[in-house]
């Protein structure tokens, strides 16, 4: 049995609209599994977005327990999940969101230089992480002078600058066009192969269909949960993605 | 790291950060420039008073030394008695008047009667100083108006009356040295004559008379005390110390330094309001940027250190065209204003103290501080999940 890397209990997160609260995640429970690749898909507004910002600790839930490699994360302060967003979770984002005024390599520093890496390490990783994402020979260039796919690549490095214990991906594939949606998603499985622990929020079915493990939420619930290696198997399954 | 990401943003918009900078620097200039009009005519009047050497001036009870006209009868006893006080060392007598050409079309010039020996009034330029009776000094202008020069002698009067179409007092006098009169304004004919020789030419209503006594006390001694001495065994005079000068100054110039200090604090609202506008707008178009690196880790301090970083860096680069510009107008403005008639030519509107100067630049480059805390704090304060969804809907 694998090390269970991070577990949501119960949780709910619920945002006050014109005074009434609307119930984006209601009493969700969830593990991931170190190594795991899941995919989280449902229709638009289904909360996977919001469960996303749960469990990468950029928002927190109303109730409920979130807890990664044991450090529980809805009940961090401020100073503690910045911190942990930092060295625990790598985010990659719709929009890439590159820094325009830094270069490839500078946007993956980043997170090292805010972990006080020293300057010649995160250098070389830097150089290490968009030679493995296949931009080795991008490194100067600024977010303007690379494709949507290309700053997608520096975003993915620039999420495994700081050796986090999991990647959250809010539909990495979102703004890419077909054909560099799937070198995205090879590169996605590539990194998981690797030991990469992944959790993607997406709308891509080819990206889903790629995942180890496919959650299905609707209404702010998880309504399936099913590995895509029995998916195939079992065709006639409702969760099945086509 | 954030250093470089916070040059790097003003570097973006270059020509809003350029426009910027260009405000933060007329704003910077202008504070200085009200900054040394402030103290500039005071210290300029205080350098004036103290280039004299003379602590006291005696004028006519009731007036200013050459406010008015007015003379005071008995000089030679006068200055006697002052001469023969222990604590006062030095005594220069002198009478103001005109002196009109004689069968010239040359203006009228301001002339002073003086005593060479102990006198301050004017800095020799060429030539050499009045020796005898018949001998005058005169600025080049005057020089130039006569059409004379060191050598010649020229025939004067003390004054002309046009419906008599008389001289009053002619007499020729040889010009020994051309001359430059401090107090003076620019463009003002002078002319510096012996004070016995002045007496003679302005007949019995300047016999004997003098404008204005300037007494040296003697170091150690309270100049007020000899003051209200002097004061008291002359009471036709008044004593004016230079601190009294200085105070009376201070009082006409009041409203002045008045409107210099509510225009610096203008310029200095100015260049904080800009500083805030561009980093607020800077922060406003970067809000999914700011969101994001808050989601991968960097802490709030940085974020503010960031933003404060790009006003800060907004004021200095401002601040230092500023100081450059606030120089360049403030000797433009000088040329202008030191032709300001009844004002001496040498005298320094502007003056540049660097402690001053340099405490004022500071000043806007800590409003530069302040005016990046509302934006940074704003960038800080951003709630990532939100602003990253509207980011997304945007």
């Amino acid at each position: 049995m694998s090390v269970v890397v991070l577990s949501a209990r119960n949780v709910s997160r619920d945002y006050p609209v014109a005074g009434e609260p609307v119930h984006a995640v209601r009493g969700l429970s969830l593990d991931v599994h170190e190594g795991d690749w899941v995919a989280i898909v449902g229709p638009s507004g289904c909360g996977k977005s919001t469960l996303l910002n749960l469990l990468g600790a950029i928002d927190r839930p109303t109730s409920g327990t979130i807890t990664v490699r044991g450090q529980d994360v809805a009940r961090m302060g401020d100073a503690e999940a910045t911190r942990f967003r930092l060295t625990g979770i790598g985010f990659v984002f719709q929009r890439f969101y590159l820094m325009p005024t830094l270069t490839a390599a500078e946007n993956v520093e980043l997170p090292m230089a805010e972990a006080k890496v020293p300057r010649k390490e995160r250098e070389a990783r830097a150089r290490e992480l968009l030679a493995y994402v296949g931009l080795g020979e991008r490194t100067d260039h600024r977010p303007f002078q690379l494709s949507g796919g290309e700053q997608q690549r520096v975003a993915i490095a620039r999420a495994l600058a700081n050796r986090p214990a999991l990647i959250l991906a809010d539909e990495p594939t979102g703004e890419l066009d077909a054909r560099t949606g799937t070198e995205m998603i090879a590169l996605f499985d590539r990194l998981n192969r690797d030991g990469t622990t992944i959790v993607t929020v997406t709308h891509d079915e080819e990206l889903a269909r790629s995942a180890r493990r496919v959650v299905h939420m609707r209404d702010g619930a998880i309504v399936d949960d099913v590995t895509v290696r029995a998916l195939r198997v079992d065709a006639t399954s409702p969760a099945a993605l086509a | 790291m954030i250093l470089r990401l916070a040059l790097h943003t003003l570097t973006r918009r270059r020509t809003r950060t350029a426009l910027t900078v260009a405000g933060v620097a007329v704003a910077s200039a202008m504070l200085l420039n009200m900054v040394m009009l402030g103290s500039g005519m005071r210290e300029s009047f205080r350098g004036f008073l103290e280039q004299q050497e003379f602590s006291l001036r005696l004028s006519p009870r009731g007036t200013m030394p050459f406010d008015t006209e007015a003379t005071v009868g008995g000089a030679a006893a006068l200055i006697a008695r002052l001469g023969a006080d222990p604590a006062i060392t030095a005594v220069s007598p002198v009478l103001g008047g005109r002196l009109v050409a004689v069968r010239q079309e040359a203006p009228a010039a301001f002339a002073l009667g003086i005593d060479p020996a102990v006198q301050t009034d004017y800095r020799l330029e060429s030539g050499r100083d009045i020796a005898a009776p018949d001998e005058m000094v005169a600025n080049t202008l005057y020089l130039t108006a006569l059409g004379a020069q060191v050598g010649d002698t020229v025939r004067v009067a003390a004054g002309y009356d046009p419906q008599m179409r008389r001289y009053a007092g002619e007499r020729t006098l040889r010009v020994v040295g051309t001359a430059r009169f401090v107090m003076l304004s620019g463009g003002e004919l002078a002319a510096a004559l012996p004070l016995a020789t002045m007496q003679e030419m302005g007949g019995d209503a300047r016999r004997d008379r003098v404008s204005v006594v300037l007494v040296r006390v003697a170091d150690g001694i309270d100049v007020t005390t000899v003051a209200e001495r002097i004061e008291a065994n002359e009471p036709r005079l008044s004593a004016l110390s230079t601190a009294d000068a200085m105070r009376f100054m201070d009082e006409r110039l009041g409203y002045f330094r008045q409107l210099a200090a509510i225009l610096a604090s203008v310029s200095l609202a100015v260049g904080f309001l800009l500083v805030t506008t561009l980093v607020t707008v800077s922060v406003n178009e970067r809000l999914g940027e700011i969101a994001v690196m808050r989601a991968i880790g960097v802490a709030r301090g940085r974020i503010v250190a960031q933003v404060m970083i790009e006003g800060v860096a907004l004021s200095v680069v401002g601040a230092t065209l500023g100081l450059g510009l606030g120089l360049i107008s403030a000797q433009w403005l000088n040329g202008i204003l030191a032709t300001f008639p009844g004002l001496p030519a040498a005298f320094d509107f502007f003056l540049f103290e660097p402690s001053m100067a340099f405490r004022s630049l500071g000043l806007l480059i800590v409003c530069g501080i302040f005016a990046g805390v509302w934006p940074a704090w704003r960038a800080a304060a951003l709630p990532i999940a939100r602003t990253l969804r509207e980011e997304a809907v945007a």
